[in-house]
C-alpha cells in the first residue's frame, strides 16, 4: 500500500460529460487517460508521476469496469516494452516513469519500439524531474527523443492543456505510427486547477479480447533487412506524417499579435514563467494577452520547419526560450535559419544562461535583456530606469543552514549507517558505493557513508572493479526497492558469476519507500492484486549466493555492528550479502498510529515508547548526534551559568525506535538515554506493583535526601 | 511583534497587482501541504482563481520545502499564474520555522515593498548545527532582525507552540495567523470552513487556528519580569551540614559582586556532587585566584574559576551517574516531560555501558593505578564487566541496583578516578597560576579551557587530547600579546569537530608563524 490513499480521488476518475475535475495535474492525466479510451496502463513510481501509479493502484474496481489492464512494472525498461502491445494491436496504451533516469533504463524498449512503429497509440508520460526539489542528475530527456525518433510533447501546465495533450499524443501517435512522450515537469505535475471532465472511454479493443485473435508480422520486428526499412520509414513516411498532423491539429498555439519587430518562442512548460515575465515588464495582461509576437511550441519535437519560418518572417530578432542543455531547440532553429537565409536575430543562450532551471528571476532577467538589446522601446520607462534604489536587506547566507533532506524519525536504516560508521570506526575507512533510495541520505552528514551512485539497482555493480579483494573489502549498498528494479540480475548475479570478494548490504524496508512507499515483491503486506512476501533472502540463495545474514531487527545496533564487522573480515572470500530489515517507521506509522489510538480509547492496554536523556548526566559533546541525525533528538539550552554548550534533547515527535540509546550502548558514549513506555490502560495488578514499587522507591529517595544537603529552586 | 515597512517600488502590468502569491516555505514533514490544500480551497469557495503547485519531491523526508499559490478574483477571465515564486515578488510568506524564514528572505521572497511575513520563531535545528561538539545553533537574534527589516508586514511568534499546546500541528496555527494577518480579503469564517471542510482532525484544527490567530494579534504573552532577582536556591538538610552549609554560603556573600551568582551555583554543584567538606575544597581553590583578582578586570580570571573549578571537581563518574538517576526530581521530570498522566504507570529503561575507565575509575586509587597501567588487566576487566547493561529503574531491583552505586559517595574520595581527577586539576590550575599576575589574560584563557573537557569514555578521553593539545600550544604564543586571542580561537576550533581537525589547523598556523619567527631572529 502506497503512503497515501487516493480513494477519494479515484471518485473524481469516475466523472463524467458536464462534471469538473478539481486536483493535480497527475491526476488530470489519469483521468484524461480513462477519456481516451487507453487500453491498458503500466510505469514505474518515482517523484513526480508516483501520484498516477498511487491513484491507478487505488482504481482496480474502476480500471477492471473499463476493461483496463494496469501494471506496476518491474522498472521502467519492463513498463516501455509493455508498449509492445501497441505494435501488433491498435490498442492505446500508457506507461509512465520519471525523466531522465527512467527513461535511461526504458530506452532499450523505446529504442525498439520505435525502430517497429505503433499501430494503436502509445503514450510515454514522463516526469521531468529537472530544477528545484529534483533528486536526480540534471539532463533532459529530449535527446531521447531525436535518438529514436519518437515525438515529445510539452504541454503548457495547466490542466485542461495538458488533458488535451494526452488526446493529441494518441492521436499523433496514431496518424504517425511513433511513440510520443508526454513530458510534464515537476511542478506541472503538481499544479492544481480544474478543467471540465468528458466521458470514461473502453477502450474499443481490449487487451483480454486481443488475445482471442492474436497478430504477428515479421516486417515489425528489428531485424536486418526490416530495420534498414524502419530507419527509411521514419524519416520519410511517420515524420512528415506527424509534421501534418501537427500543423493540422494547430498543437502549437501562437498568442499576442501576428507581426511585431521581435517576437518570442518558447516551449509550453515555460508559456506560464514566460507570460509571467512579460506580466512584469508590462507587456502582457493577467489572462496572458500580450503584445508581443509568442509561439508556445506543444510539441517540442518534431520542429515544423514551415511554421517556424513563418514565424520568424519579417521580425528582426526573435527569443528562444528552452531551458536546460544543450539548447537542442535553439540549434535546430538556427540551422533552418541559416539555410533559409534568414537575417533575423536569433537569441536564446546568451540572454539565459546555458544550465540552470529557468526560475521566474531567470526568466524575467532573460526577457528583459532581450528587448533591452533588440527593443528598448518596447518597455515601459520604470524598467528601463528604476527610479527607486532596491532596499538593502541584511546577508544571512552564511547564517541559515542548509537542510538537505534525511532519514525520517525512527527510520530503520539509520541505525545501519550507525553501525557501519562504527564498524569503520574500529576497521578503517571502507570503499562504499552507494545506490539509488532514502538509504542515499547517508551520503549527507553526520554519516557520510558513500562516495558514488551509478544508478539504481546498481550499487554492488559500481563496486566491480574492486571485487577480487584487497587489505580491506569494498562495501556496497542497496535498496530492496533498487535490489527488484534489476539489482538482483545486474548486481547480485554479477556478483556471484565473478565471484565478488566484497560485502554487500541490502537496506530492506518493505517498501519502495523513497517514492512513497509502494508495496515491492518482498513487502510484508498482503497486497490483494501484487504478490507480496517473496523474501529477499531466497531471492539472493536462488542466484547462488552461499554467505547470507538476514537481520530482522535493524535497530539491534550491537548485533550489526557485528555482522558488519564479520563480513569484512571472515575468511570466506566469495560475495557476502546482508540483508537488513525492519519497516519503513513513516510507513509504519502511518499504520499503526489509528490502530494505537482505537486501542486506548477502547481500554486497552497499550504501551507507548518514546526515548529521553538526562540533561544532567549529557556533557553536551552531541556525540550521539553524530553517529544519528534523527531529527527528534536536538539539542536545548539550559539555564545553568555553569554550563556552556547546549545538551541533547528529545521531542515529542520521538517514535521511541531505540536508535539513540542503541547506538549509546554500542559506542559506550554516555549513560544519559533512557526509554519510557507509557502504560496506558494497565491491568489491576501491574497498577498495584507500580503502586507497590514507587511507594518503596520514595521510602528511599527521602531517606537520602535526609542525610544530604538538597537544593531546590525557586524564583523571588 | 509587527511592524511596518512602507515603501513600494512600482512597475509591471497595474493588474497584475490582483493576483496575490503566497509562498509557503517549511521543513518536510510540517504539513506544508496540508496548509496549501487549505488555503487553495478557501480561496475557491470564495470564488477566487487559484493555483497551487510544490516540489515536495525527496524533500518531504525532512529536507527544506516550498509550496507556492497564486490567486486571482473569479472577474478576471483565465488568468495565467506562475508555477514558482520569484524574488521580490511574493505578497505573503509563511515560514513554518525560524530559519526557514531566513532562507526566504536570503532567497528574495520577502521584501519590505509587499510582503507580509508571516512566520514561526521556533528552531527545528538542521543536522549540521546539531552535530558540532561545540555550540552550532544557528544565531536567532540575527533571522529575527533581518525579518524586521525585510518584511512590509511582520508576524512572527512561536506558532509552533501554540499548536502543540492544544495537541495539533503548525500548519493550523499558521493558518489562524494567515487570517489575523488580514492579508487575504476573507473573513475569519471562511478560514475556518475550509478546514471543516477537509473533514481531517477538524476539532483540534481548529483549536490551533484560534491560538495561531490569537497569537498573531495579541502577539505572545510574555510571563511578568521579576527585575533581576535570579534563582534563589533554597537549601534543606541535616543539622550539621545545614551549619557547614551556611558558613560556606557566608564566604560566598564576602565575594565580589560579579563573582558571587557564578561561585554560589559553582558551590552548589560541589556539594550537591558530594558534599560540604568538598565545598570546602572548592572555596579554598576558587579563593586563591579572587586573590589575584581585581574590579578593573571585571572579575574575569575569578569568574571563570568560579565556573570551571565547580566542572572539574564534580566530574562524570559511575556513581554522580547512579546517584542523578535515582533521585525523586528526575522521576518527576520525567512524568512531565513525557505528559504522563496520574494513574498512568511508567516503565523506565536505562540504557547503561560503563567502559573500562570507569570500572577502574571506581577502585581504590592504588590498585586502580596499577590495573590502568596494565594493558592484561584492562582487557581483562573489559572483557569480564563491560558491556551494555539495560536496567529497568522503575522496578525496585533495577532501582536498588543504582541506589546503592550513588550512595557510594563517602568512597569516592578514596577512588582511582579521584586521584586522577585531583591531579589533572591540580596541573590544569598550576599552569593557569604561572601566568599570574603579568599574564592576565592568559591565565584567563588556560582556565577557560576546561570547557574542552566533557563526556565520557572515548569522547571524554578525546576532550582530554584537545585539552592537552591547546595547553601545549599555549607555550607556544604566550609570550605574544595576542596569545590569549590565540587560545580562544584554538579552543573554538577544537569545539568545531569531532576529531580535532581544526584544532590541528589552528595549532599548524601558530607554528608556521612561529617558527618564522625563530627564523627572523636567528
Amino acid at each position: 500500500m502506497a503512503e497515501r490513499s487516493f480513494k477519494a480521488e479515484v471518485e473524481h476518475l469516475r466523472k463524467g460529460k458536464g462534471e469538473t475535475f478539481t486536483g493535480e495535474g497527475i491526476l488530470a492525466i489519469t483521468k484524461a487517460l480513462l477519456e481516451n479510451g487507453v487500453g491498458y496502463v503500466g510505469g514505474y513510481q518515482g517523484a513526480p508521476v508516483s501520484h498516477l501509479m498511487d491513484v491507478l493502484a487505488d482504481a482496480q474496481d474502476l480500471l477492471s469496469e473499463l476493461g483496463v489492464r494496469f501494471a506496476a512494472s518491474a522498472n521502467e525498461g519492463a513498463a516501455a516494452a509493455m508498449l509492445g502491445a501497441s505494435v501488433h494491436y491498435p490498442i492505446r496504451g500508457a506507461v509512465t516513469f520519471k525523466g531522465p533516469v527512467g527513461v535511461n533504463v526504458a530506452s532499450d524498449a523505446l529504442a525498439n519500439l520505435s525502430s517497429a512503429g505503433v499501430t494503436g497509440g502509445a503514450l510515454i508520460i514522463v516526469g521531468e524531474d529537472y530544477g528545484e526539489g529534483s533528486s536526480i542528475m540534471q539532463e533532459r530527456s529530449y535527446g531521447f527523443a531525436m535518438k529514436s525518433q519518437f515525438w515529445l510533447l510539452d504541454p503548457r501546465p495547466n490542466l485542461p492543456s495538458i488533458v488535451k495533450a494526452v488526446g493529441d499524443g494518441f492521436a499523433l501517435s496514431e496518424a504517425s505510427n511513433s511513440a510520443v512522450m508526454l513530458m510534464v515537469r515537476i511542478r506541472s505535475c503538481h499544479v492544481t486547477g480544474n478543467f471540465e471532465c468528458s466521458d470514461n472511454q473502453p477502450p474499443p479493443l481490449s487487451v483480454r479480447d486481443a488475445l482471442s485473435d492474436p497478430r504477428s508480422d515479421f516486417n515489425r520486428v528489428v531485424l536486418p533487412p526490416m530495420s534498414y526499412v524502419h530507419e527509411r520509414d521514419k524519416v520519410e513516411n511517420r515524420w512528415p506524417a506527424a509534421e501534418a498532423f501537427i500543423l493540422e491539429n494547430r498543437l502549437n498555439e501562437q498568442f499576442g499579435p501576428k507581426d511585431g519587430k521581435v517576437g518570442i518562442v518558447c516551449l509550453g512548460g515555460m508559456y506560464n514563467g514566460t507570460i509571467r515575465a512579460l506580466q512584469r515588464l508590462g507587456l502582457s495582461d493577467i489572462s496572458g494577452n500580450t503584445s508581443i509576437p509568442l509561439k508556445v511550441l506543444n510539441v517540442a519535437y518534431p520542429l515544423v520547419q514551415s511554421e517556424l519560418l513563418e514565424f520568424c518572417e519579417g521580425k528582426d530578432a526573435v527569443l528562444l526560450i528552452e531551458e536546460g542543455q544543450p539548447e537542442f531547440i535553439e540549434q535546430q532553429l538556427g540551422a533552418m535559419l541559416f539555410k533559409a537565409r534568414s537575417p533575423i536575430h536569433l537569441e536564446g543562450k546568451g540572454c539565459f544562461p546555458k544550465a540552470g532551471e529557468y526560475t521566474g528571476q531567470v526568466l524575467f532577467d532573460g526577457v528583459e535583456a532581450f528587448f533591452r538589446k533588440h527593443a528598448p522601446d518596447l518597455l515601459p520607462g520604470q524598467i528601463l530606469a528604476p527610479n527607486q534604489p532596491k532596499p538593502e536587506i541584511p546577508d544571512l547566507t552564511s547564517t541559515v543552514p542548509i537542510r538537505p533532506p534525511g532519514f525520517c524519525t525512527g527510520c530503520p536504516e539509520r541505525p545501519i549507517f550507525a553501525s557501519l560508521k562504527l564498524a569503520e570506526k574500529e576497521l578503517g575507512k571502507h570503499q562504499i558505493a552507494a545506490d539509488i533510495g532514502c538509504h542515499l541520505f547517508a551520503a549527507l552528514p553526520p554519516f557520510e557513508i558513500g562516495g558514488s551512485t551509478m544508478g539504481f539497482g546498481l550499487g554492488p555493480a559500481g563496486n566491480a572493479a574492486f571485487d577480487a579483494g584487497g587489505e580491506r573489502r569494498a562495501i556496497s549498498i542497496l535498496g530492496d526497492g533498487g535490489f527488484w528494479h534489476n539489482g538482483l540480475s545486474s548486481s547480485i548475479g554479477n556478483l556471484v558469476f565473478n565471484r565478488s570478494d566484497t560485502v554487500t548490504v541490502i537496506v530492506d524496508n518493505y517498501y519502495s519507500a523513497a517514492t512513497g512507499g509502494q508495496d515491492v515483491m518482498s513487502s510484508r503486506a498482503k497486497n490483494p492484486t501484487k504478490s507480496t512476501n517473496n523474501p529477499i533472502s531466497k531471492a539472493l540463495e536462488g542466484v547462488g549466493v552461499k554467505w547470507i545474514r538476514q537481520i530482522d531487527r535493524t535497530y539491534d545496533v550491537p548485533r550489526m555492528r557485528e555482522t558488519i564487522r564479520e563480513a569484512l573480515t571472515t575468511d570466506y572470500d566469495g560475495p557476502k550479502v546482508i540483508v537488513a530489515s525492519s519497516e519503513c517507521m513513516l510507513n509504519k506509522q502511518r499504520r499503526e498510529k489509528p490502530l494505537r489510538t482505537a486501542a486506548i480509547r477502547e481500554g486497552r492496554r497499550v504501551e507507548v515508547p518514546r526515548f529521553g536523556v538526562d540533561q544532567d548526566i549529557c556533557t553536551g559533546d552531541h556525540a550521539c548526534i553524530r553517529l544519528s541525525g534523527c531529527p527528534s533528538l536536538s539539542l536545548k539550552q539550559l539555564d545553568d551559568p555553569l554550563r556552556d554548550d547546549p545538551v541533547a534533547h528529545i521531542d515529542q515527535t520521538c517514535v521511541g525506535c531505540g536508535n539513540c540509546g542503541e547506538v549509546a550502548d554500542a559506542a559506550i558514549l554516555c549513560p544519559s538515554f533512557y526509554e519510557v513506555r507509557t502504560v496506558h490502560n494497565p491491568g489491576k495488578v501491574e497498577s498495584f506493583l507500580s503502586t507497590l514499587a514507587t511507594r518503596l522507591r520514595t521510602a528511599l529517595q527521602n531517606r537520602r535526601k535526609a542525610r544530604r544537603v538538597t537544593f531546590s529552586m525557586e524564583r523571588m | 511583534m509587527a511592524g511596518t515597512n512602507s515603501d513600494t517600488i512600482g512597475k509591471a502590468h497595474p493588474d497584475l497587482e490582483q493576483i496575490i502569491k503566497i509562498a509557503i516555505m517549511a521543513v518536510g514533514g510540517q504539513g506544508g501541504g496540508v496548509l496549501t490544500n487549505w488555503i487553495e480551497s478557501l480561496a475557491r469557495t470564495e470564488g477566487y482563481h487559484c493555483q497551487a503547485t510544490s516540489v515536495a519531491g525527496v524533500a518531504q523526508r525532512t529536507g527544506a520545502t516550498i509550496y507556492y499559490i497564486e490567486m486571482a478574483p473569479a472577474s478576471i477571465p483565465t488568468p495565467v499564474f506562475a508555477l514558482a515564486p520569484s524574488a521580490g515578488d511574493v505578497d505573503v510568506l509563511i515560514a513554518a520555522e525560524l530559519a526557514e524564514a531566513g532562507r526566504a528572505i536570503t532567497r528574495g521572497f520577502v521584501t519590505p515593498d509587499r510582503t507580509t511575513l508571516i512566520g514561526s520563531t521556533h528552531r527545528s535545528l538542521a543536522v549540521s548545527e546539531k552535530t558540532v561538539p561545540g555550540n552550532g545553533v544557528a544565531p536567532s537574534e540575527e533571522i529575527l532582525a533581518a525579518t524586521e527589516i525585510a518584511a512590509r508586514t511582520r508576524i512572527m511568534a512561536d506558532m509552533e507552540a501554540a499548536a502543540v499546546s492544544v495537541g495539533s500541528v503548525i500548519s493550523a496555527s499558521l493558518f489562524g495567523a494567515l487570517a489575523a494577518s488580514g492579508a487575504l480579503p476573507f473573513p475569519r469564517e471562511a478560514f475556518e470552513k475550509a478546514i471543516k471542510g477537509s473533514g481531517k482532525g477538524v476539532d483540534s484544527s481548529l483549536r490551533a487556528f484560534a491560538a495561531g490567530h490569537d497569537l498573531a494579534l495579541n502577539g505572545e504573552i510574555r510571563e511578568p519580569e521579576t527585575p533581576s532577582a535570579p534563582a534563589v536556591s533554597n537549601a534543606a538538610g541535616p543539622e550539621g551540614a545545614m551549619r557547614a552549609w551556611s558558613t560556606l554560603s557566608a564566604r560566598i556573600g564576602d565575594m565580589p559582586e560579579p563573582v558571587r551568582e557564578l561561585a554560589l551555583a559553582g558551590l552548589r554543584k560541589v556539594v550537591d556532587f558530594q558534599d560540604t567538606d568538598y565545598g570546602l575544597v572548592y572555596l579554598n581553590r576558587l579563593e586563591e585566584f579572587l586573590a589575584c583578582d581585581h574590579a578593573s578586570r571585571e572579575f574575569r580570571l575569578s569568574r571563570a574559576a568560579a565556573k570551571y573549578i565547580a566542572n572539574a571537581l564534580a566530574y562524570d563518574d559511575v556513581i554522580r551517574v547512579a546517584d542523578l538517576k535515582t533521585r525523586a526530581d528526575r522521576f518527576d521530570r520525567i512524568r512531565d516531560e513525557m505528559r504522563v498522566a496520574d494513574g498512568y504507570s511508567m516503565r523506565i529503561t536505562e540504557y547503561l555501558h560503563p567502559g573500562v575507565d570507569e570500572l577502574i575509575g571506581m577502585l581504590p586509587a592504588k590498585m586502580g593505578n596499577r590495573l590502568d597501567k596494565s594493558e592484561t588487566w584492562r582487557k581483562r576487566i573489559d572483557r569480564w564487566f563491560s558491556k551494555g547493561r539495560r536496567i529497568r529503574s522503575d522496578r525496585l531491583f533495577g532501582f536498588f541496583t543504582l541506589y546503592c552505586l550513588g550512595g557510594l559517595r563517602g568512597w569516592r574520595r578514596r577512588t582511582f578516578r579521584h586521584s586522577v581527577e585531583m591531579a589533572h586539576m591540580d596541573r590544569w590550575l598550576g599552569t593557569a597560576r604561572e601566568y599570574l599576575p603579568d599574564r592576565y589574560d592568559m591565565a584567563v584563557e588556560v582556565l577557560n579551557c576546561r570547557r574542552l573537557i566533557k563526556g565520557y569514555s572515548d569522547t571524554h578521553a578525546r576532550g582530554q587530547t584537545k585539552f592537552d593539545r591547546v595547553l601545549s600550544a599555549a607555550r607556544l604564543v604566550d609570550q605574544r600579546t595576542d596569545g590569549p586571542q590565540w587560545m580562544a580561537r584554538m579552543r573554538e576550533a577544537a569545539l568545531k569537530d569531532e576529531d580535532g581537525k581544526a584544532l590541528e589547523g589552528a595549532i599548524r598556523t601558530i607554528e608556521t608563524f612561529t617558527e618564522e619567527r625563530q627564523l627572523e631572529t636567528a
